[in-house]
């Protein structure tokens, strides 16, 4: 297979959020902005590249009827190393995604490419779908938290674009956008149009 | 492979051995950054509310079985003001925590909303600046301000304090980690209290009015 394509399709065909519907816990609950899904995203992508490539390292050690304890354990011990990193040399990163973090560690795309891919793949295709995976999942956060973003609370990328006005009764700034995309139905309703959308235009 | 009970046991072994060892490599390289982060969270916190200091100290009290943190902040050995670090479990999503600046005289400095998960649109407007909670006590000594039953509160229970707007549970948890911090101030600053002490005669003047 072309390497090229192998990265592509994580993007495309083999889309973890729109195709694949895997992880879909991160997805609604993260996205409440774009530059929350992005931030999970990469997080997500990093702990994949490893992972993906560690397995694929010791796939033909591990005995068929324990592999999959032992890859959450690989997986485990990255998403901590990663988060003890973040906390001390990014602490304003860490604030930010402090609490997804823990969350990858279940993330099922991470655990379904240990299984379907990288423990039946050399090393280095591993690596390279963990990095279209990453990216397709990434995308697809940042474009489900900006149009959230958008149209819940009336900014993109957290700059707000002056859909407010000022409550003449108390004097506090009240946003004309409807709330219910940053609240959790409008995360199922974002993504389901999305999908629908992504599927349409993929399929051709 | 095929699995044996030996080699799976083996296996397993090894791998979580390499695991713990990589995680506890990676914990003691991190540790003393993580901790000095952690410091500085503390210190930007507290110089949101209050004035520069050079030195503080912590005292750290339990009120309604919730910790609270009193730091008292001087400079050349004058005390500059009091930051509370508390908490309540009453916002609409649980957990709400903030740091309140007091001058060594009583009044409120400012307010910095360290943890919430409020209603982003609602309740997440505690976190803007000059909000209507933070307008409403902001300069003043809350002795000075309209109490119910010893304590601050929101217009809509008989207080002075002006609500956000659409977000009255969040605001209530609000003035409710407010009124905790100046428990908490009463107690360190005023000196022969125990905080305990302060918080009942705070009821009991409620019950007598």
């Amino acid at each position: 297979m072309n390497k090229l394509s192998l990265v592509l399709r994580g993007i495309v065909k083999d889309n973890p959020t729109f195709v694949l519907v895997l992880g879909m816990c991160p997805t609604l609950g993260t996205t409440t902005s774009a530059s929350n899904g992005f931030g999970m995203g990469v997080a997500t992508m990093a702990v994949l590249i490893m992972s993906n490539l560690v397995i694929s390292l010791i796939k033909n050690l591990i005995p068929d009827k324990v592999r999959i304890p032992a890859f959450i354990v690989v997986i485990a011990s990255f998403v901590t190393i990663i988060q003890m990193l973040m906390q001390a040399y990014v602490p304003s990163l860490y604030a930010a995604l402090g609490v997804f973090i823990p969350l990858i560690v279940v993330n099922c795309i991470i655990l379904g490419r240990a299984e379907a891919f990288a423990s039946k793949n050399s090393p280095f295709d591993s690596v390279l779908d963990g990095i279209g995976i990453g990216l397709g999942f990434t995308l697809s956060l940042t474009v489900i938290g900006a149009v959230r973003e958008f149209l819940g609370s009336g900014s993109v990328f957290g700059h707000s674009l002056g859909l407010n006005y000022t409550d003449a009764a108390t004097g506090s700034q009240m946003s004309y956008m409807p709330l219910v995309f940053i609240l959790a139905p409008g995360a199922f309703l974002v993504l389901g149009y999305l999908m629908a959308l992504f599927n349409k235009f993929a399929k051709k | 492979m095929k699995s044996t009970l030996f080699n799976m046991v083996a296996v397993l072994f090894v791998i979580t051995l390499i695991a713990s060892a990589g995680v506890g490599l990676v914990n003691m390289v991190t540790v003393d950054p993580i901790a000095a982060a952690k410091a500085k969270a503390v210190d930007d916190a507290i110089l949101a509310v209050l004035p520069p200091f050079s030195e503080k100290s912590v005292k750290e009290i339990e009120l309604d079985n919730m910790p609270v943190k009193v730091y008292t902040t001087s400079e050349n050995g004058e005390t500059v003001g009091y930051a509370v670090e508390t908490m309540t479990k009453k916002g609409f999503n649980g957990i709400v925590k903030l740091m309140v600046g007091f001058a060594p005289t009583g009044e409120i400095l400012n307010i910095n909303v360290i943890e919430q998960a409020e209603t982003p649109g609602l309740g997440t407007h505690m976190c803007d600046e000059d909000n209507n909670l933070i307008k409403s006590v902001k300069g003043k000594n809350p002795a000075s301000m309209q109490l119910v039953k010893g304590c601050l509160a929101v217009k809509k229970d008989g207080g002075d304090v002006d609500a956000l707007t659409a977000a009255t549970i969040s605001s209530r948890a609000y003035v409710d980690a407010v009124n905790r911090a100046y428990m908490a101030y009463k107690s360190v600053a005023g000196g022969e209290f125990a905080a305990e002490k302060v918080a009942d005669e705070a009821r009991k003047g409620g019950n007598n009015e």
